[in-house]
């Protein structure tokens, strides 16, 4: 290793500053200069001077805060360099929703890859996770704990859809991130051969079109507007997860609520979000993940953002590795979206 | 062991009783036996498992994982079980199927506290995360998915499409994991024998209020008393035996002499109660505390049986040899009762006799006049009901005695628990007892009482307490003799456990006599008349 990266690659109030190249990597508040890994809100804030992303990620916050959401706004496909200064930014894909990159930075002859958020599953909204050697390797820890360990997902939709058959007189209502938890869903319901139109909360609505213009397949779908609770009879119904016992469900025939997200794996977090029927669906690295990611980038040390870190720090200082936490303020671990 | 995994975890999510019958039904329909009738005894409690301590489990979860990163898992789960089916890691896949419900039963029901870890590393290592925590709530005894033992019968007879008294009925009688019950609820078999040792469940009586009672008409009732024993059940057929509390409990075996006497085919309700022999056949009803010295002991003596012989006094017949009479009328039944009580000598039986009345006010009378302590008040049946299980709104009526009242003095108090744990809340009354010539009068203790204040009471008998104190010893505060509270209770019994000889049955605070003087509080002999007269004391 070159230069020591804690040389260069700081953290400030806003977030992770790189020196050299006088940008912030997923700041918190308005910066000059801005790369954005992906486009949940705690990554993506509008009204940076200058923004470098993916083009899906520049979409999708074009529909999220409108098309002045930065004043200039540079994209790079996956993989192709771009030189700031004396660094060297790459954006590599993630596999955490459509758009997501990790940042690759190369200077002094020291690389840093941060992961943003990211998962190791395939995905049919995304591109999988590109794992890259580097020397420091700057990873979320989210599901940093062994009770994480998501189960395969077509089995999660299996039991939404076993639910289905039971209770055929009432809708399923399922709470999701408008943003990648929404339109996975959907693309595992296809897979499972659900051919039904999946009807939306007019919150997710925005975004669904954006992804089905980016060529995913989704299948038909459409919002609520005119239907009647007997025609709702027997379908699957998408919401947020603040909607799911929202007065918004009472035009809804009985709906039995479930939840999507890695959460649901402990029951304590997904009776609390009151859910009849929680989905251990993540966008997120499980456990098995986060410590299978480190060993495929093989880096020395690891620097982890956000999350359950004190887990993850033990569980690398036992394999001999050198790790660190950040606790960059402002990730929302549980919220809306992550 | 994975299918009940799921519907347990299903259930423990589902908040709407219907659903959950749903749930549950759809499990029995899709699973065969044995497993569907041990899911329902895990779901009715039926099920007789050894227990897996924290510490087995504690131990299970440290070697898969170091002691730091089990601590912190734990802590961020708060559930033991859960946070061993979460870690765990199957050691290598094993190409054999996960063990189904009843392998996992019938293995635990055989195997010594010693044996348990080692089968539950072998099939923890089969189950998916919500198997292996299904699985180790089962064996922690612990399902608490919302499901009471009611619930998962009434599935049993939904799926069955039977009510669920059918099964109620027969439940008694049957063992895990209930093939015969499966058998019938599908259609293939018979329902299992009718008159055989089960419990059926008893009709009970709702609480008079009397300002109903202007609404119902006197001709429809017949009223009987309120023996004051307990309510008991007599089953026997082919020679066996059983005597059942009125929850279902078998207290046979406290009641040999019950049983010894129980020479007929049949089901009968009646009131247990000690009865002392008189002549003509007669007995004489003893106060309750007699009959307590039966219950709840380990040995039965012969002393003890001839000290408190007990007997059943009959309130109605269920069943008569094959003949199921509960779907008759009260009064048909109670002819029956009585036709069969004549067939002949009935030893340690008796009828509990109708009270012929005009009016509601002649009864009212009876019940007013009625002042032996083996009678609680009266009970009134319509005449035309039949026998059903349960409490039936406007079938059966307890119009219980009024309560005897004394006044009685404060004399010490002590501390109550949980909620009440700072306040003085547990207190001791005593009476006046002559120590000979007019001056000379003590108080003694007649009873304790915890109950019957508002909260608004209580604090002020809290500060009284603390205003008064004149003694301690530990918990407790002696208090000088100035406030008297009117103390309501059902009874008085002779007693040799109290200084004053005497003990209250029920004894609650009905009022706070802060006006009264304590010379005017009650003497003991006001308690001791009330005493009713009985031969083995
Ligand atoms: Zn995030
Ligand atoms: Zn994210």
């Amino acid at each position: 290793m070159g230069l020591h990266p804690e040389t260069w690659l700081k953290v400030r109030e806003n977030g992770l500053y790189c020196e050299p190249g006088d940008f912030f990597i997923d700041p918190s508040s308005p910066v000059d200069r801005a790369v954005v890994t992906h486009g949940h809100s705690d990554h993506a804030r509008s009204g940076h001077r200058t923004l470098l992303s993916t083009a899906e990620t520049a979409a999708i916050m074009a529909v999220r805060y409108g098309s002045d959401f930065a004043g200039t706004v540079q994209t790079l496909t996956y993989g192709e360099p771009l030189q700031i200064s004396d660094v060297r930014v790459t954006l590599l894909p993630a596999g955490h929703i459509l758009g997501s990159a990790q940042v690759l930075l190369d200077y002094g002859g020291s690389r840093v890859v941060i992961s943003g958020d990211y998962k190791r599953r395939p995905d049919r909204t995304c591109i999988a996770f590109d794992p890259v050697p580097c020397d420091i390797f700057v990873t979320e820890a989210t599901f940093g704990l062994p009770v994480f360990r998501h189960p395969p997902d077509h089995l999660e939709i299996a039991r939404l859809l076993q639910s289905r058959d039971l209770f055929p007189d009432r809708c399923h209502l399922v709470g999701v991130y408008a943003l990648g938890k929404c339109q996975r869903v959907m693309t595992l319901l296809r897979r499972a051969g659900y051919d039904r139109p999946v009807y939306l909360h007019g919150a997710l609505l925005a975004l669904t079109k954006l992804y089905a213009a980016r060529g995913i397949d989704l299948g038909p779908f459409s919002v609520l507007a005119g239907l009647t609770p007997e025609q709702l009879k027997g379908e699957i119904v998408l919401c947020p997860p603040s909607a799911l016992n929202d007065r918004w469900t009472r035009r809804l025939p009985d709906p039995v609520s479930a939840a999507a997200s890695g959460w649901m794996r402990v029951r304590a977090r997904a009776r609390q979000k009151g859910a009849e029927l929680p989905l251990v669906i993540s966008d997120h690295a499980d456990w098995d993940e986060l410590l299978q990611t480190v060993e495929d980038v093989n880096a020395p040390e690891v620097w982890i953002t956000h999350g359950r870190e004190d887990g993850l720090l033990h569980a690398l200082a036992k394999n001999g590795r050198h790790a660190r936490a950040l606790s960059l303020i402002g990730r929302d671990e549980d919220e809306e979206e992550t | 062991m994975q299918h009940f995994a799921n519907l347990l975890d299903a259930l423990s999510f589902q908040p709407a009783r219907n659903a959950k019958l749903r749930l549950i039904e759809a499990y029995l329909r899709t699973t065969p036996d044995p497993d569907r009738g041990y899911a329902l005894a895990a779901l009715t409690g039926s099920l007789d498992l050894p227990n897996a301590k924290p510490a087995v489990l504690r131990k299970l979860g440290t070697d898969q994982l170091d002691e730091t990163l089990f601590s912190l898992s734990y802590d961020y789960v708060g559930d033991l079980a859960e946070t061993l089916a979460l870690i765990w890691q199957p050691t290598g896949r094993r190409n054999q199927p996960s063990p189904s419900l009843g392998e996992v039963v019938e293995k635990l029901e055989a195997a010594t506290s010693n044996e348990v870890p080692a089968l539950l590393t072998d099939w923890l290592d089969l189950l998916d995360p919500t198997g292996r925590w299904a699985l180790l709530k089962l064996i922690t005894g612990s399902l608490r998915v919302g499901v009471s033992a009611r619930l998962a019968k009434t599935a049993a007879a939904n799926f069955g499409a039977v009510a669920l008294e059918d099964i109620e009925e027969i439940w008694h009688g049957l063992k895990p994991p209930y093939r015969e019950l499966f058998s019938w609820l599908s259609g293939l078999g018979e329902k299992p024998d009718r008159l055989n040792l089960s419990f059926r469940p008893l009709m009970l009586a709702h609480p008079l209020d009397e300002n109903e009672l202007a609404q119902l008409k006197p001709e429809e009732f017949r009223a009987e008393w309120k023996w004051d024993g307990i309510r008991v059940q007599a089953v026997a057929t082919g020679g066996e035996r059983r005597l059942y509390s009125r929850a279902g409990e078998d207290i046979s075996r406290a009641f040999p002499d019950i049983v010894d006497a129980m020479a007929f085919d049949g089901v009968l309700d009646g009131e247990l109660l000690v009865a002392h022999p008189m002549e003509h056949e007669e007995v004489q009803i003893a106060p309750f505390n007699e009959l307590q010295q039966r219950l709840n002991r380990k040995a039965i003596t012969p002393r003890m049986l001839a000290d408190w012989p007990a007997h059943v006094r009959l309130y109605d017949i269920l069943i008569d040899g094959e003949a199921d009479l509960r779907p008759l009328p009260f009064d048909m039944r109670r002819q029956h009762l009585e036709d069969w009580y004549r067939r002949e000598s009935r030893p340690r039986f008796d009828l509990s006799p109708l009270l012929p009345f005009a009016t509601w006010d002649e009864l009212a009378a009876m019940r007013a006049g009625a002042r032996a302590a083996s009678i609680e008040g009266l009970m009134l049946k319509r005449a035309d009901s039949p026998y059903l299980g349960g409490r039936i709104k406007g079938r059966w009526f307890k119009w219980k005695r009024d309560p005897l009242t004394v006044d009685a003095v404060l004399m010490y108090a002590q501390r109550g628990h949980g909620k009440r744990s700072s306040f003085y809340s547990d207190f001791t009354f005593g009476c006046w007892r002559d120590a000979g010539g007019e001056a000379a009068r003590e108080l003694v203790p007649v009873g304790k009482a915890y109950s019957g204040y508002t909260d608004e009471e209580l604090q002020q008998l809290d500060r009284w307490v603390r205003n008064h104190t004149i003694n301690r010893f530990g918990p407790v505060r002696e208090v000088s003799p100035g406030l008297v509270v009117e103390l309501a209770f059902d009874a008085v019994q002779q007693s040799n456990r109290h200084k004053s000889g005497v003990a209250l049955r029920f004894p609650r605070i009905r009022r706070l006599r802060w006006d009264k003087p304590v010379q005017e509080a009650d003497s003991l002999d006001t308690l001791l008349q009330l005493i009713p007269a009985s031969k083995a004391s």
